[in-house]
């Protein structure tokens, strides 16, 4: 399978006042074309922090220290550099060809806004000349079918409209629009682009089965329950069709059976549309559900790259087999990892697992271990391989 | 008018580990802080070790069929929703709570000595040095250094400060401690060392827990008998590994069913229930897991199900359990 993003030695530093804390150091990591890649860890590990990296979200007082990310992606030219690329451009990526679905769906949402208006957005910002193609068809329609007094008045208005929206659907920044839209009230003369992107919105409100789809896109975040709105924050993801989507524990904050509903969803959504998935979880029997392969975060390092069944099947890292042995199993003795995570301003030096690791070297000590394939696609930060 | 708790039937022998299994809004916590008179019931008796002596006389006045004053007198007397004032304290100084988030439930003006000799204060256990050896010790039991002594919450971890939750909770030497999802706030390592730390406090103690969760895998692997709340009503009650492997109430069986267990495996076989938790405001008639059910008839829909003994131990309440 051929990439779709791939990190390099990327770096992620926060400055805060008591120091500098390494969130992400000298990572490597690529997504495949449409698979569910899994980054599991504990609080404090990088993982929501190398999926943020990847939109260029990082909040303040963060920073992307150095490395790459290319985003492979045929439709928008080839390679492109995430890290280097304008605001604008990364923007245009955003929602667009990469999207995220956020691990609080109450915050995630403008509780000022309709579900319907929130989701039209992005249709208005990344589709416009699609939906002023299919604004024009529409008043065009009106042209051939209307007949009598009425019909006869309005066509002067209509022809007009038509040939507004066909220069929307013509040109990414057409003068004309562009100028309306800046004037109060004149703006309002666009109104079929957003009669469209509601009717697109209601589409993608049933694809992910919400009920009742049309009544949802009325409503606000407050009168939907935390499944729905997790539903509705998923379809504004996926509007746009995006080659990657970024999943930061979409279902931390739900229960089981709707998170089983959840799980059912993505892996369904994965299978219509043929998205990569980026799923962050801290959630073993989660990861194991939807994920194909999985990364093992620990202290802002990668420990374990592997296929889901490797990793739980033959687990290499110590890290690896020590998070494993903790998730409670009924039949089995619960075994703890002994001391605490690594502390984020004083990290322990070489692999920063060694204070707590049960096969510690000397060596471990002193330098950082790299990453090493032990076996097909099985990489592996550690000595003892 | 909020039913959070809807006539709860349940019962927690001494030295049991009770866990109490069920998703938010089912009235998990509710039933918690009732038992430790954080909240009143509306209606019902809660009765906690009731004496011996007590007991027989009970026995004696109902087997007789007596329906006198005394009986009803008697009951009442030993009613936790009735106690007041120094009673109350008497029955918090055996039955403690331990809260779901170390994060809010610790106040963050109090240093660590503070907190955990605030008990030992309002109960009037101990004092001066006394006070200060007992805090060190207990300390100690849940795996904290005396050298912390003067710091504030904010200075702890997550795992620490549910230790400090927890020493708080056994300062008074309680015999029944209730944790209303002690782990769900912390990563998976922390929370095997603080469910191991459960463990060996109750060894050590001899205590009776009530342990609420919504994670089946902790329930399972930790608790002597489980009971599954659904709205308000406990929908199934038995052995973990027979609400596990033979589970009899539907709801149970999709609660298990949808469960992510890490193992790759074992994806297959997902029963996924339609829907979602109905508002406590207004619930459904008659069993409230009706509109959610696959196995519903027209009984469900009129009449409530009540808890029956299905096994030795294992009770459902269900028409047509599985």
């Amino acid at each position: 399978m051929k990439d779709l993003v791939r990190i390099r030695d990327l770096s992620v530093r926060f400055y805060t006042y008591e120091g500098v804390v390494h969130a992400i150091d000298d990572l490597d990591l690529d997504i495949k074309q449409g698979e569910t890649l899994g980054i599991v860890g504990e609080t404090g590990s990088g993982k929501s922090m190398t999926a943020l990296a990847i939109l260029r979200l990082i909040p303040y007082p963060g920073k992307i220290e150095s490395g790459s990310i290319v985003f492979c992606d045929k439709d928008s030219g080839g390679e492109l550099e995430l890290l280097k690329l304008k605001e604008d451009r990364m923007r245009a990526i955003r929602g667009n060809k990469i999207s995220m679905v956020f691990q609080e769906p109450g915050a995630a949402l403008n509780p000022v806004f309709t579900i319907g208006d929130q989701i039209s957005e992005v249709f208005l910002l990344h589709r416009r000349q699609e939906l002023g193609r299919q604004a024009k068809q529409r008043v065009d329609s009106l042209l051939s079918d209307g007949n009598g007094l009425a019909a006869g008045l309005k066509r002067p208005f209509w022809l007009w409209q038509s040939r507004l929206y066909s220069k929307i659907a013509e040109g990414p920044h057409p003068l004309e629009p562009r100028f309306l839209s800046h004037l109060p009230l004149f703006r309002r003369l666009l109104w079929r682009l957003k009669d469209e992107a509601g009717l697109l919105t209601v589409d993608m409100l049933k694809d992910v089965e919400i009920p009742d789809a049309a009544r949802v896109a009325a409503h606000y975040p407050h009168e939907l329950s935390g499944g729905m709105k997790q539903r509705a924050v998923i379809a504004m993801a996926l509007a746009c069709s995006p080659k990657l989507l970024i999943a930061d524990e979409p279902t931390t904050s739900l229960d089981v059976t709707i998170q089983a509903q959840m799980l059912e969803l993505f892996r369904r959504i994965k299978a219509d549309k043929g998205a990569s998935v980026i799923f962050v979880t801290h959630n073993l029997g989660v990861a194991s559900e939807v994920c194909d392969r999985l990364a093992v975060m620990y202290a802002g390092r990668l420990c374990e790259v592997a296929n889901v069944e490797e990793i739980f099947l033959h687990p290499s890292h110590p890290y690896t087999k020590a998070l494993l042995n903790a998730v409670p199993i009924p039949g089995k003795e619960l075994q703890t990892i002994p001391g605490a995570l690594a502390d984020a301003l004083n990290p322990p030096s070489g692999c920063r697992f060694h204070p707590r690791c049960p096969s510690a070297m000397p060596m471990c000590q002193q330098e950082r271990p790299k990453l090493k394939e032990i076996g097909k696609d099985h990489m592996v930060a550690c000595y003892l391989f | 008018m909020v039913k959070a708790v809807d006539g709860v039937s349940l019962a927690v022998k001494r030295g049991q580990w009770l866990g109490l299994v069920g998703e938010s809004g089912c009235g998990k916590t509710t039933l918690a802080k009732t038992v430790v008179r954080l909240l009143k019931p509306t209606s019902g008796h809660i009765y906690f070790d009731v004496p011996d002596v007590v007991k027989a006389e009970i026995e004696a006045l109902e087997s007789a069929g007596n329906n006198s004053g005394k009986l009803t007198s008697l009951l009442k007397e030993n009613d936790l929703g009735t106690f007041s004032g120094a009673r109350v304290r008497l029955l918090r100084r055996r039955a403690q709570l331990v809260h779901q988030d170390p994060f809010t439930s610790l106040d963050p003006r109090m240093k660590l000595k503070d907190i955990v000799a605030e008990p030992l204060r309002i109960h009037r256990v101990l004092s001066g040095e006394a006070q200060k050896t007992a805090v060190k010790e207990l300390l100690g039991t849940v795996g904290l250094s005396a050298g912390q002594l003067g710091r504030y919450p904010h200075q702890f971890s997550g795992g620490q400060r549910q230790r400090i939750a927890i020493a708080r909770a056994l300062a008074t030497k309680p015999e029944f401690v209730a944790f209303d999802e002690p782990t769900s706030a912390l990563d998976v390592s922390v929370q095997a060392q603080i469910l191991n730390l459960l463990k060996d406090l109750k060894k050590e103690f001899g205590l009776t827990y009530l342990y609420i969760t919504h994670e089946l895998l902790i329930a399972e692997s930790v608790c002597d008998y489980i009971a599954v709340m659904y709205l308000g009503n406990v929908v199934e009650m038995g052995r973990p590994e027979e609400i596990f492997h033979t589970p009899h109430h539907p709801y149970s069986q999709s609660l298990v069913a949808a469960t992510p267990v890490p193992d790759p495996k074992r994806r297959v076989g997902r029963i996924l229930l339609p829907g979602e938790v109905p508002s406590p405001a207004n619930p459904p008639p008659g069993c409230t897991f009706h509109p959610r059910c696959s196995q519903a008839t027209n009984e469900c829909r009129e009449s409530e199900p009540e808890l029956k003994l299905v096994r030795n131990d294992h009770y459902v309440a269900c028409f047509h359990p599985l």
